[in-house]
């Protein structure tokens, strides 16, 4: 719990936009988490990660109000919002949440519309100022084209899409979204994030969600929420979050790896006393590295800066490798260290060609191969260097 | 599209209204004194009449026809809106035990008190069908807690309907005779025997409630989408569910006070106004169901009463006829989109 300390600590007594303070969700009488502190001003990213039951969901759906506090409040824009109405509400917060909505016989721009509930009179007829904002909305999203057709019959992008317009629509200055992007192919996914940040920008929207695609989650977050067992495990910047090691812990990664620096995952390494030794260097290593943990074959990778794109994967899947200090000449004594490993090796893949003036101790490695009689690979990728 | 979809509207109600007038004309006209339309434009206009086809026109059939025309727009209502409240596409006042629950607690209500002589009002009649309505609305509600699956709900109905049909037939077995063909025929439901003070009584009621269904339409459109989502649009989940088991009980014990169970109106009218006006829009499918339902259950009437005269069938045989393949009909269709 040492965030909200960090937070005071920094001296700073201001309002924010959105604030909860020790708010304890679940379902049940049983508090699932407890004590969550969030301070977010108007127009910031809140993604909210953490292993999969972890809670995320009953979060989001306790600040919408679906769900009832079992403690402490949310408050927006200073205003608690257990005091709010429903409609007031509705004018402030959108969701898009992931179940489905019932929309039998529902063109896309019915579905849209609907986000203009509150704002139309007693049975709910839409004036003509009301389909020009539902159109605005459309437009802003890229579904205009397909407003006439069925909801239940467009592709999960177009979906979600349709269920963004919905939210704008209703003319909210926060929204709330429960795992937006699981459903969306990359290019959807990167249009829809790339929306959201459009909205963020242009109309100061706040955004409370939930993502499972950490790299996506690095990218266009301003805040990061980790949620593990009973409490908050961190909240803050995502520079602050994705610290090495960090992930591993939250979601308890035990086979494979988790790369914080490049939010890269690999599988688990091949056990074993190294089989092949790799020669690479400038990320031209990293494919053959991840060929042979496929084919099962324990490899050890040749001398690597530490600063190297090869280096991080090399690290998760060899087992064994020399690694040098980046910007630095390699000293003799890891030359030599590297050349008793490739003894251990029957053989070698090159995937370098040409070797820069600093890369001369892997050139090296190259000719001890071949003086030394291995059986050396070169890859295509190293051939038409 | 949007005006595409004003003049379908538009024509859709045209032809129900007109489909309701034509077999309302038919039910006056046909029976076993014919009477002429140029007959009845004069009876309407004070023209002087022949003294039986008088009293045929103005004491029994334009009463049983204007009952038909009110509950079986009740009904159709009653039915629409339980589908609503159960996100059920085969939930009505008849599968659900509604309609039981309340032959049950008249049944007893009958046999007690004409027992001992005391005459029953209609509005005592409403009353008795709404508690045993809300009775079995009360163990549906309770079973829909602890089921999800729509049929299952639908069979607990049904198991709920048998049990108060059993407690029925249980209690007209120890009923007087005389009193036994008057619950019997009652019981299987009918239209028959309909008089102006009934008519009155059912006409205040249902238009109360028909226009407090009305109201309700905006916040049950949103509704419609799912709770999760209504609840975000500022909806009062749970004050509208309330008003939507008392209004839908309402009208059951309306029909089954004055006409006795009466099967499939509520399911099927419900699916064929979606499929003619195609939108969900309770705006538009609260009038629409009414008209249908009106229409549905005078020619369903007209069935009953001319097919075997001088013997009348129960108005039930003829509306499950009609009513059963539209609901069988739109659960295959239901269980085809849901695997899309």
């Amino acid at each position: 719990m040492g965030y909200g300390k960090a937070q005071k600590g920094e001296g700073v007594v201001r309002e924010y936009y959105f604030k909860t303070g020790q708010m304890s969700v679940g379902y049940g009488k049983e508090p699932l988490i407890k004590e969550i502190e969030i301070r977010l001003d108007k127009g910031e990213i809140l993604t909210l990660i953490g292993p999969n039951g972890a809670g995320k969901s009953t979060v989001l759906k306790s600040i919408a109000g679906q769900l009832k506090l079992l403690g402490g409040a949310v408050y927006l824009d200073k205003k608690e919002v257990a005091g709010m109405t429903g409609r007031e509400l509705s004018k402030e917060m959108a969701v898009v949440f992931t179940e489905k909505m019932k929309t039998e016989l529902m063109t896309c721009e019915d579905v849209a519309a609907t986000g203009r509930y509150p704002y139309t009179g007693h049975f709910g007829i839409l004036s003509k100022a009301d389909y020009a904002i539902v159109e605005e909305a459309m437009e802003l999203v890229h579904v205009k084209e397909i407003k006439d057709q069925d909801f239940t019959k467009i592709s999960d992008g177009q979906r979600q899409r349709v269920m963004l317009a919905r939210a704008i629509c209703q003319e909210p200055e926060i929204i709330i979204l429960d795992e937006p992007t699981s459903y969306l192919d990359v290019k959807y996914k990167l249009e829809f994030l790339s929306l959201l940040q459009k909205l963020k920008r242009e109309k100061g929207l706040t955004v409370i969600m939930s993502l499972h695609e950490l790299e996506l989650a690095e990218r266009i977050s301003d805040r990061i929420l980790c949620i593990k067992g009973e409490y908050v495990e961190r909240f803050g910047r995502p520079e602050d979050i994705f610290l090495p090691g960090y992930i591993r812990s939250l979601f308890d990664i035990r086979t494979g790896s988790f790369d914080e620096m490049n939010t890269a995952m690999e599988l688990e390494p091949v056990k074993g006393r190294g089989e092949v030794f790799v020669i690479a260097g400038g990320g031209t290593g990293r494919g053959v590295y991840r060929r042979l943990q496929r084919q099962g074959i324990p490899f050890t990778a040749g001398i690597l800066f530490k600063n190297d794109l090869d280096y991080p994967v090399a690290q998760a899947l060899a087992a064994d490798m020399t690694a040098a200090e980046g910007f630095e000449p390699v000293p003799e004594k890891l030359l030599e260290e590297a050349k008793q490993k490739m003894d251990g090796c029957q053989r070698v893949i090159c995937c370098k060609h040409v070797f820069g003036s600093y890369e001369k101790a892997n050139e090296e490695l190259l000719s001890y191969a071949r003086a030394s009689g291995k059986d050396v690979e070169m890859t295509a990728e190293a051939v038409t260097q | 599209m949007r005006k595409n979809r004003r003049y379908r509207f538009v024509t859709a109600f045209i032809l129900l209204i007109t489909g309701v007038c034509f077999f309302f004309a038919l039910n006056i006209g046909i029976g076993s004194v014919k009477i002429s339309l140029s007959d009845i434009a004069g009876a309407f206009s004070g023209a002087e009449m022949e003294e039986t086809a008088g009293r045929i026109l103005w004491d029994i059939r334009l009463p049983r026809a204007s009952a038909v025309l009110i509950l079986g727009g009740a009904l159709a209502l009653s039915g629409y809106l339980l589908q609503a409240f159960f996100h059920n596409p085969i939930a009505g006042p008849f599968v659900l035990g509604i309609s039981s629950g309340a032959k049950m607690v008249v049944a007893l209500v009958m046999v007690f008190l004409l027992g001992r002589g005391i005459r029953i009002t209609s509005a005592f009649m409403i009353l008795a069908a709404f508690t045993g309505a809300m009775i079995s609305m009360g163990f549906v509600l309770l079973v829909s807690y602890r089921v999800t699956s729509m049929s299952m709900l639908v069979v607990s109905g049904v198991m709920i309907g048998y049990i108060c049909s059993a407690v029925t037939e249980l209690l007209v077995t120890f009923a007087d005779d005389a009193q036994i063909v008057n619950l019997h025929n009652w019981s299987r439901g009918s239209f028959s025997g309909m008089t102006w003070e009934n008519v009155k009584t059912m006409a205040a009621v249902i238009a109360i409630t028909y226009i407090a269904a009305f109201l309700l339409s905006k916040p049950l459109s949103a509704y419609g989408l799912g709770e999760a989502y209504a609840q975000n649009m500022g909806v009062n989940i749970k004050l509208l569910r309330v008003c939507l088991v008392i209004l839908s009980s309402i009208l059951s014990a309306c029909i089954v006070a004055f006409a006795g169970p009466v099967s499939f109106v509520g399911i099927a009218t419900p699916h064929l106004m979606k499929k003619l006006f195609k939108t969900i829009e309770p705006i538009i499918m609260i009038p629409a169901c009414f008209l249908g339902g009106s229409a549905f259950c005078l020619f369903c009437d007209l069935l009953a009463r001319t097919l075997l005269a001088p013997t009348e069938l129960s108005i039930s045989t003829i509306t499950a006829i009609f009513g059963a393949p539209v609901v069988l009909w739109a659960m295959v269709k239901h269980k085809k989109e849901r695997a899309l």
